[in-house]
């Protein structure tokens, strides 16, 4: 493995992807270093989210690169990717309604060979959201949307990815919910060195907590700086995110 | 009274076939959204398959186990072969292709082994015990029972508790979500097809007898039972699927023994329409419904 791989966990070239004939993604290129969360932003229909289905194979790219620590994901089945190291927390968050908490929970863990360890992963995440571990045995349709968003993304970390790709966790919940998300993102980068690539709308609370910004705009990436460079900069926000 | 009694435990070992027979059928239809039709010709080609064996081993256990086990295969088989290239952005077209299966197994089986009755053999005595004076289970219809107890709670285990039974809920609830968490969909979408064809199987291994006996179209009338159970029970739920399969059986029974066998065709038909038409998601249908 060469250096330059260890240093960026994930690095796309060229990437070209789409849903018909006419490509959402026009040529994305994108390095997210190790360790850092990368946050992408943009308008409704930038290629956000197609730019997360692509990376983890939910879309087959039409063209590009994409390498996970210097391995190329082409061909790779979607299943696979977990095993890889990469989480997908799709929009919506895609917790399992009609599967209980724990049930949901385990599943993050099964693929895993280690099974001592899955159990250890999973008494961290209950230890780490609280309000879980007093609702195993609910099923999933009966948590509110914060305690969803605990669950979908606990059930991301049983797996103990490298790169964490989540998209709009600020999606219909209260800011407070929001912030303590953010909060809780940089702790994990910082005790476990976990990589995020956070696709938001919501550009402030984005900014705030992550180390780089990339703004999307239809399908192609037109900055990628330093996020508080992005945020201080009032040409650059100006002239990129509009406010 | 004596006669009631022995209508309901024939009512019951025949609703225990029903039930493990709709079972199978919700099996396929939570995990693929496919009824399968073709799952009575499935499980009259395994009952063939174990025919032959034991005809050439003359040991009917080998053949009960060989019939399982190719109820697996073949049920393994019509998921990879066919159903998997069936465009499901119809509900029609499953149906339609199974329905095209039960043609083509039916007239293989019509060419290989001819088309009328063969007899077909029960391990045990189908007379029933006495106890004080009364008719009540015979020794096969204890088989039936214990049989078919084992195999639901197995299956209900499995499902429950089992890492690889939570693999094929998440797998049917949520088939994208599930890939994203290393499920792997295809493989559990095959194994669901294996399970539920080799319950059939076990059903026709046991109704078989208890009928006139081995022929290609033996399980039709099963299948229409059968069938009736799952939507009384409501196609999506299991524990439906076992007590629609004994109300069908009981009723059946009934049917045949106070106003006569031939009115029970007609009784099934009528029941299914009465659920359709008063509680169509069935009378365990869950209390909101799945927005897909």
């Amino acid at each position: 493995m060469s250096a330059d791989s260890t240093a960026d966990l994930l690095v796309v070239r060229g990437l070209v992807a789409g849903y018909g004939a006419a490509p959402v993604l026009q040529a994305i290129d994108l390095t997210v270093p190790a360790g850092t969360i990368a946050a992408v932003v943009g308008a409704n229909g930038a290629g956000k989210t197609t730019l997360l289905r692509a990376l983890s194979g939910m879309i087959r790219p039409a063209a590009g690169q994409v390498l996970l620590a210097g391995e190329d994901l082409r061909g790779t089945p979607v299943e696979q990717l977990v095993r890889r190291g990469m989480a997908h927390v799709p929009e919506g968050r895609g917790v399992i309604s009609e599967l209980t908490v724990d049930e949901n929970l385990r599943l993050g863990g099964l693929w895993r060979r280690d099974r001592a360890d899955a159990g250890r992963a999973l008494d961290e995440v209950y230890e780490l959201f609280e309000p879980l571990a007093r609702r195993r045995r609910h099923l999933g349709h009966q948590l509110s949307g914060g305690e969803r968003q605990m669950l979908a993304l606990g059930r991301a970390l049983v797996g103990r990815p490298r790169l964490l790709l989540l998209d709009e966790p600020s999606l219909g919940l209260a800011p407070r919910v929001v912030a303590r998300t953010m909060a809780l993102l940089r702790q994990l980068r910082d005790r476990t060195g976990l990589t995020v690539l956070l696709v938001e709308q919501n550009v402030r609370s984005a900014l705030a907590v992550a180390d780089q910004g990339v703004v999307m705009s239809l399908g192609r990436v037109v900055i990628a700086a330093p996020a508080e460079k992005l945020r201080d900069d009032v040409d650059l926000r100006h002239a990129y995110l509009g406010f | 009274m004596d006669r009631f009694v022995f209508l309901t435990i024939d009512g019951l070992s025949r609703g225990a076939v029903y039930a493990a027979f709709a079972l199978a059928l919700v099996l396929i239809w939570r995990a693929a959204r496919v009824v399968n039709f073709a799952q009575g010709a499935m499980a009259v080609a395994a009952a063939y398959v174990a025919y032959t064996v034991s005809a050439a081993t003359g040991s009917y256990w080998l053949g009960f186990a060989v019939a399982l086990v190719a109820g697996l295969l073949l049920g393994a088989l019509v998921d990879r072969v066919v159903m998997r290239h069936v465009d499901h952005t119809s509900h029609l077209n499953p149906v339609i292709v199974a329905l095209g299966l039960v043609l083509l197994i039916q007239a293989v089986l019509g060419m290989v082994y001819g088309n009328e009755f063969r007899p077909a053999e029960a391990p045990f005595s189908r007379s029933a015990l006495t106890v004080g004076g009364v008719a009540v289970l015979s020794p096969y219809d204890l088989f039936v029972f214990a049989t078919i107890g084992v195999v639901v709670s197995g299956l209900a285990w499995m499902f429950a508790r089992t890492p690889v039974g939570l693999r094929m809920r998440a797998a049917a609830f949520a088939p994208e979500v599930s890939r994203l968490l290393g499920v792997n969909v295809g493989g559990m979408l095959t194994l669901g097809w294996a399970l539920a064809s080799g319950v059939g199987a076990l059903a026709a291994m046991l109704v078989i007898p208890t009928e006139l006996g081995l022929h290609p179209h033996a399980m039709d009338l099963v299948f229409v039972s059968a069938f009736t159970a799952a939507v009384v029970g409501g196609l999506d739920s299991p524990p439906g699927a076992v007590v629609g399969g004994l109300v069908v059986g009981l009723l059946l029974s009934y049917v045949s023994g106070y106003a006569g066998s031939d009115l029970t065709p007609l009784a099934v038909l009528v029941l299914l329409l009465a659920v359709l038409l008063v509680r169509p998601g069935g009378l365990f249908a869950p209390v909101t419904a799945r927005r897909v």
